[in-house]
């Protein structure tokens, strides 16, 4: 949570607005951000944080954990047509890679802008890929798999 | 500031679906049916209307609202917890 809010500023100048969302009641949240948050980063959280008590909006995003009686941790990315683009989801053990939650939000925002599709492990300014007939088959003159990593 | 919109008695939406869906999500039968994930890549994002600590405040919170704009949401198991 507090990852998030370090990189808040850069998440807000590419136009992104986050909730974060548990089952806990939003004066834990008051709690929590008070005692706990704004000690990690200067101000604390600065978004808002949703109460999903009895896990009704995390059973329709898949993530309540009916025995736990807790949502696990889920990061949906919507676009500005409201269709979701991207999920992931993890048990509570191991949290979230801010850097790639960033990179796929300009990933798609690359593709939405450009009608390109962007190959694995792409990042700003690395090569995409204009999908058509002539490039059925040809991947491989444009693009290799070591590029991922590069 | 958002404190004067918190009703403390005024109960959020939850989840908020089309009329075709709502037969999945009739709280009376919720715990005979079960509720169904709705969410898919590709698909429209599940609307929901929660309450939400938000700038020091309470206030309620609905998804829609932001339609047009990018949006990110996070669930966590808990408050306190260590990761």
């Amino acid at each position: 949570m507090s990852a998030v809010a370090v990189k808040y500023a850069e998440l807000k100048a590419l136009g992104v607005e986050i909730f974060a969302i548990s089952t806990d009641s939003r004066f834990t949240h008051k709690i929590w951000q008070e005692e706990e948050l704004s000690k990690m980063t200067p101000g604390g959280v600065p978004f808002p944080m949703l109460s999903d008590g009895g896990g009704r909006v995390g059973t329709v995003y898949g993530v309540y954990d009916e025995d736990a009686g807790v949502d696990i941790r889920g990061r949906f990315i919507i676009d500005p047509d409201f269709v979701i683009r991207a999920m992931e989801v993890l048990t509570p053990e191991v949290g979230r890679n801010v850097s790639e939650l960033i990179r796929q939000v300009k990933a798609f925002q690359h593709v939405v802008a450009t009608g390109e599709v962007t190959p694995s492990g792409w990042q700003p300014g690395k090569p995409t890929l204009k999908p058509g007939p002539s490039l059925v088959g040809k991947v491989w003159e444009q693009w290799k798999p070591e590029m991922a990593f590069e | 500031m958002a404190e004067e919109k918190d009703g403390c008695v005024k109960p959020s939406k939850g989840p908020i679906v089309v009329a075709e869906l709502q037969p999945v999500l009739d709280y009376s039968s919720e715990r005979k049916e079960g509720i169904k994930m709705l969410a898919r890549v590709g698909k429209p994002a599940p609307d929901f209307e929660l309450s939400a600590y938000v700038n020091g405040g309470f206030q309620n919170v609905r998804l829609s609202d932001y339609k047009g704009k990018w949006i990110v949401i996070c669930f966590y198991p808990g408050d306190f917890t260590f990761v």
